[in-house]
């Protein structure tokens, strides 16, 4: 059997605080080669703080933090060379075009991917020429993350990439994302859209006032097989809530109750919890959630 | 790429972005010719009384030369970094493997070409229309005050960034200290014409002796073309802008 890979991340016991508020208290996680991780939370959930301390802009307060085998508050230009980064807001250069932008960062990289290359994955071929300020805001993003690629990393940090986007720009920065893993990028995604992270990443954390409060794939995070089902029905005119890990034998015993007295269960309705309720409820306990909605 | 290809790369496209954006081409390039044409017109014919009268025409010629060396130093590195800053770009290029010291020379080697051709292209207007001579033989004195003007400006601009929280505030900030300080020292109005409180406020601060350092330069009819303590004052305010600046200057933006 060959060695299992080293993670590309791995944060052990991470900890930051700003003043005498702790933005983050002690997190850990892997990020491993190859795969899309999606960091998700309410906005104010500490998943800046996380990505800037990986990214190596801002100290940790403690704890261990290692990014492709180096600690990033001392890692120098070879680890830069290995990285991409997206910040969560950042405006381009308006007055150089699609083109030029790329190449200015191209110069900064050692062995930069060619430019057309870059202009081809995110979908820009049609605006090359264009001054970014001309273009849209999903056009420009793009072009943020095509910046990112230029030197052709190995990681990439993308943080909160379709913040504000509407929808049809949202689902083309979406596209780049999901190109990107067919090129063997570990990408390290922020987002508070729980659709964007069930669309793109292989695995999924998901932080909550400064806490990872669950984690696992798309399909089986919080645990949602074994969340309590929820049956609806309607008594002498009051809504009754049940809520049970046996669905099947409360309702036995419900809908046998109510055929022994001859009635109905009014307005009688089954329901699981989706994703989203599973985020919501997760995410609730921290003071952040009220800016989660947005 | 080695240092200096580095800063060259960068250079290039510093330059592109300079020459596109309609602000820096105003206030850095139009700007001062605008005031030379109306100075020029309003005073031409006249004398200034100073080392020995001098003709208004051939005294606003160095005058707007030393504004625009300003204008393109200080002003436009203080405009363009906190712009760069605001707009995420210098955090982003931190990101990169370029060391973060080329981003900055890149942008005042841009001002410096920019101030170079400002001081040519004004020479060419004064030489054509009013007949200024170009004072060839004071050359080293003229490149000493521009070097020395250029590197402090460029300094002061650097720290000033650190004095500007928004883009918004920017071009606010940069005109109300500059604008003034023309006007008391003798760049706009003939420096006879101004009391002499205004003229011994005005020492305080390194325009009047940059102006002072590079009109005795370009003056022949001014005593010894290098202004030694001028300069020297005008360098003492760099080193204090470039020990700001180190400490101060800010590579994130304000706003988040």
């Amino acid at each position: 059997m060959p060695p299992s890979p080293a993670p590309v991340i791995s944060i052990r016991g991470l900890r930051k605080s700003y003043g005498e508020t702790e933005a983050v208290r002690g997190i850990d996680l892997e990020v491993m080669p190859g795969e899309v991780f999606a960091f998700l939370g309410p906005n104010g959930a500490g998943k800046t703080t996380t990505v800037e301390i990986l990214e190596g802009y801002r100290k940790r307060g403690s704890g261990e933090i290692s990014v492709l085998g180096e600690d990033p508050e001392r890692a120098g230009r070879e680890w830069r060379e290995r990285i991409g980064i997206v910040l969560q807001s950042g405006r381009l250069d308006p007055y150089l075009t699609v083109r030029e932008s790329l190449d200015l960062y191209a110069g900064y990289f050692r062995s930069p991917r060619p430019t057309e290359e870059v202009i081809a994955l995110v979908g820009l071929e049609g605006k090359a020429d264009e001054r970014a300020r001309r273009l849209s805001g999903g056009q420009q993003r793009r072009l943020d993350v095509g910046m990112a690629l230029v030197g052709d990393p190995e990681l990439l940090f993308l943080d909160e990439p379709t913040t504000g986007f509407d929808p049809s720009a949202r689902r083309q920065a979406w596209d780049v994302i999901a190109g990107l893993r067919d090129l063997g990028k570990t990408v390290f995604l922020t987002t508070h859209y729980m659709d964007e992270a069930q669309r793109l990443a292989d695995r999924v954390t998901i932080i909550a006032a400064g806490q990872i409060v669950a984690r696992g794939t798309p399909e089986d995070l919080g645990d949602r097989e074994n969340q309590p089902t929820t049956i609806r029905y309607r008594a002498a005119g009051e809504e009754v809530v049940v809520e049970t890990a046996t669905p099947v034998r409360t309702l036995n015993e419900l809908t046998g109750a109510a055929l022994a007295k001859g009635e109905e269960l009014e307005g009688l309705e089954v329901t699981r919890p989706s994703l989203e309720d599973v985020y919501l409820e997760l995410t609730a306990d921290g003071e952040a959630t009220k800016e989660a909605r947005p | 790429m080695t240092g200096l290809a580095l800063i060259g790369h960068q250079f290039r496209y510093d330059q592109k972005a300079f020459w596109r954006n309609p602000a820096s081409v105003f206030f850095t390039v139009m700007f001062p010719v605008i005031v030379f044409l109306i100075l020029a017109v309003v005073f031409n014919g006249e004398t200034v009384k100073v080392r020995g009268g001098v003709a208004a025409t051939t005294y606003y010629v160095p005058a707007i030369m030393s504004l625009s060396i300003i204008s393109a130093t200080m002003q436009t590195l203080a405009m363009t970094l906190v712009i760069a800053r605001e707009d995420g770009r210098l955090k982003r290029g931190r990101g990169t493997p370029m060391p973060p010291w080329v981003f900055i020379a890149g942008r005042i080697g841009n001002s410096i070409v920019v101030a170079v051709m400002m001081m040519a292209l004004l020479a060419l207007i004064g030489g054509v229309l009013y007949g200024v001579g170009v004072p060839w033989d004071r050359l080293p004195a003229i490149l000493l005050a521009l070097i020395v003007g250029a590197a402090s400006f460029c300094c002061l601009g650097i720290a000033l960034t650190a004095a500007i929280p928004s883009q918004d505030a920017a071009a606010a900030i940069v005109n109300a200290l500059l604008l003034p300080l023309y006007f008391l020292s003798g760049v706009f109005i003939p420096e006879d014409q101004l009391p002499n409180g205004v003229i011994h406020f005005a020492d305080v601060f390194p325009v009047r002796h940059f102006f002072d350092a590079f009109f005795d330069a370009y003056v022949p009819a001014g005593g010894s073309a290098v202004s030694w303590d001028n300069l020297a004052i005008v360098a003492l305010w760099g080193v204090v802008g470039l020990l700001l600046a180190i400490r101060f200057f800010r590579w994130t933006p304000r706003n988040g």
